[in-house]
């Protein structure tokens, strides 16, 4: 069953250099419990399709459903969490202050806000941090309060862009494997933009290859991969097969620039 | 203040009094030369140093002679009346306080007027920083707002308030407006500016990711105002209160000088007709120890807050 469908999307945008074209006829089909991972350069239109999905920019030309609705209706419906590069928490607000933000935005009773923000804290293993500060966490826990925060209103699909980017090696692995073991438990649609090649393989189920000038898909590749991933899968074949046919999509579709 | 910031100030202090003393000679000693040239007599250079600070009008009094003014006009005999004085001789600590109310109640003395001064600067105050954050959330939200207050607020602060201050009195008298709220509307003119500015600029602390957050929750304006704006703001408004409550006692005392109802302007306004610089600068010290003492509260209340909102220092 499709979850988000786009249909020959395109999005321009107008600067004072010109046109750019961020997104050019992509389509594209993420089915339910996928996990996706959109990876390219800069400029090849990966977060500006995770953007235009939640509607927060409009496209051009072409359509694009989630749910079967218009991404605005998507958003009014709460049909997905949105989790940034940078966790974004309030300092003046408790880690689960800050989970709780979009309950009390979104006028979840008094009782049902502590039940999910108890839940959500479990699920990113951060209990026992409910009471501290942002500055008083890491970075990797920072965005892991971030994910919490994403996944307190229930929503089907949790986009993620480039979540772990700004993380260290060692904390970014811990994180991909403690995000396969969420994903497994909650069964969302994921879509996630990155830059790794590694991550993208990793994670995947899915992952969608770009290109920038004009942004545009240069290949869909399905992973083999078993669901059960532990971190030295990344040493198996199979595994470095699908890595190696990422970075060949990736030179095909950059070659003519460098 | 903490011990470590104590000495350096202590030695800018030192500093500064050894060279007002200095200062002190060659200003007054015009006056001492012209008195012995009149006696037709020498002037030693020894009782010319000791004149200079002991004049009833020097051009420019000691330190010392201010100090000792400031006794006089608040706790001292002159300032709380001759009973008063002799009940609560010798001084103890509960006799300290009867002197500070009999002190308050009297107007010859500086509590007195240093009070009447403070109410009309907080009323002020509270006006101008409320106006202020009014202006700020109508500039934030509406459109021709943004395009047209900025401007006027600014041209607003280049009027001198010296000419501009006694317009105000006489408009609000002449409406049947008098006493405190005049003053408290020039104090709020100055104080609501700062506030303006740092507010605008707090309300817009947020960045496009914190706005995009909002806008993926589907969260009303109201939501984003109280749970981001408003709490992202908060270490632009203490910046601009510090300065705004300055700002409202420069306002406060220079209403004060055309009405001569009771106040600090008025202190330094009759000091300056009879010539008493002493009770200029006595004035003059109460108004720099009530700024530094209210810029020194709102700056624990900053603390305070700002901690307890896990953006403290």
């Amino acid at each position: 069953m499709s979850v988000i469908e786009a249909q020959n999307l395109s999005l321009t945008f107008q600067t004072n250099d010109g046109p750019v074209h961020a997104l050019s006829d992509v389509t594209l089909t993420i089915n339910k419990g996928e996990f996706v991972s959109f990876i390219g350069p800069s400029g090849c239109g990966k977060t500006t399709f995770l953007r235009v999905v939640a509607d927060l920019e409009q496209p051009t030309s072409g359509s694009v459903t989630v749910n079967g609705m218009t991404p605005e209706a998507a958003r009014k419906a709460r049909a997905y969490g949105f989790v940034f590069q940078a966790a974004g928490l309030y300092p003046w607000r408790t880690i689960q202050g800050n989970v709780r933000l979009p309950l009390e935005i979104m006028g979840y009773s008094r009782a049902d806000q502590e039940a999910r923000v108890k839940r959500v804290m479990d699920l990113v293993e951060l209990t026992g941090f409910e009471k501290k500060f942002p500055w008083q966490l890491s970075g990797g826990m920072q965005q892991r309060a971030s994910i919490a925060r994403a996944l307190a209103f229930d929503a089907d699909i949790l986009l993620m862009d480039e979540p772990f980017g700004a993380l260290d090696e060692i904390v970014r692995d811990r994180l991909n494997e403690e995000l396969l073991k969420l994903w497994a438990r909650t069964q969302k649609t994921i879509g996630f933009v990155t830059h790794s090649i590694p991550e993208a393989v990793y994670l995947s189920t899915k992952i969608v290859v770009m290109s920038p000038r004009p942004g545009r898909i240069t290949d869909i590749i399905d992973s083999a991969l078993p669901r059960e991933r532990p971190l030295d899968i990344r040493d198996s074949p199979e595994f470095i097969a699908i890595a190696h046919r990422v970075r060949e999509g990736l030179r095909a579709g950059h070659g003519d620039h460098e | 203040m903490t011990m470590r910031s104590a000495g350096p100030i202590l030695t800018v202090v030192g500093v500064l009094m050894a060279l007002w003393y200095l200062a002190v000679v060659p200003m007054n000693a015009p006056w001492e030369r012209d008195q012995a040239a009149r006696a037709g007599r020498e002037l030693p250079f020894f009782e010319l140093l000791a004149n200079t600070m002991a004049q009833e009008r020097p051009v420019l009094p000691a330190p010392h002679q201010v100090l000792i003014g400031m006794w006089t006009n608040t706790l001292g005999c002159d300032a709380v009346g001759r009973r008063a004085c002799r009940d609560t001789t010798p001084l103890t600590l509960t006799g300290v306080g009867q002197r500070l109310v009999a002190s308050a109640g009297s107007n010859r003395s500086l509590v007195y007027h240093a009070w009447v001064t403070l109410t009309a600067t907080m009323l002020g105050f509270v006006i101008g920083t409320g106006a202020g954050i009014v202006l700020a959330v109508g500039i934030v939200y509406n459109r021709a707002m943004d395009a047209s207050v900025m401007p006027w607020a600014i041209t607003s602060q280049t009027v001198p308030i010296i000419a501009l201050a006694p317009m105000i009195i006489v408009v609000l008298n002449s409406v049947g407006v008098s006493g405190i709220v005049p003053k408290a509307i020039i104090a709020a003119y100055l104080s609501f500016f700062p506030v303006v500015v740092g507010m605008v600029k707090g309300l817009r602390a947020p960045d496009a990711m914190q706005m995009d957050l909002m806008k993926t929750w589907s969260a009303p304006g109201a939501s984003v105002f109280a749970k981001l704006r408003l709490p992202s703001s908060m270490p632009y408004l203490f910046a601009s209160l510090k300065v705004g409550i300055a700002a409202a006692l420069v306002g406060t005392i220079v209403g004060e000088l055309p009405v001569q109802e009771g106040g600090l302007g008025v202190r330094l306004l009759s000091g300056s007709y009879y010539g008493q610089t002493v009770q200029i600068w006595t004035a003059l010290l109460t108004a720099a120890i009530l700024a530094a003492g209210l810029v020194g509260i709102v700056g624990a209340i900053e603390r305070r807050v700002l901690r307890r909102m896990g953006m403290g220092q």
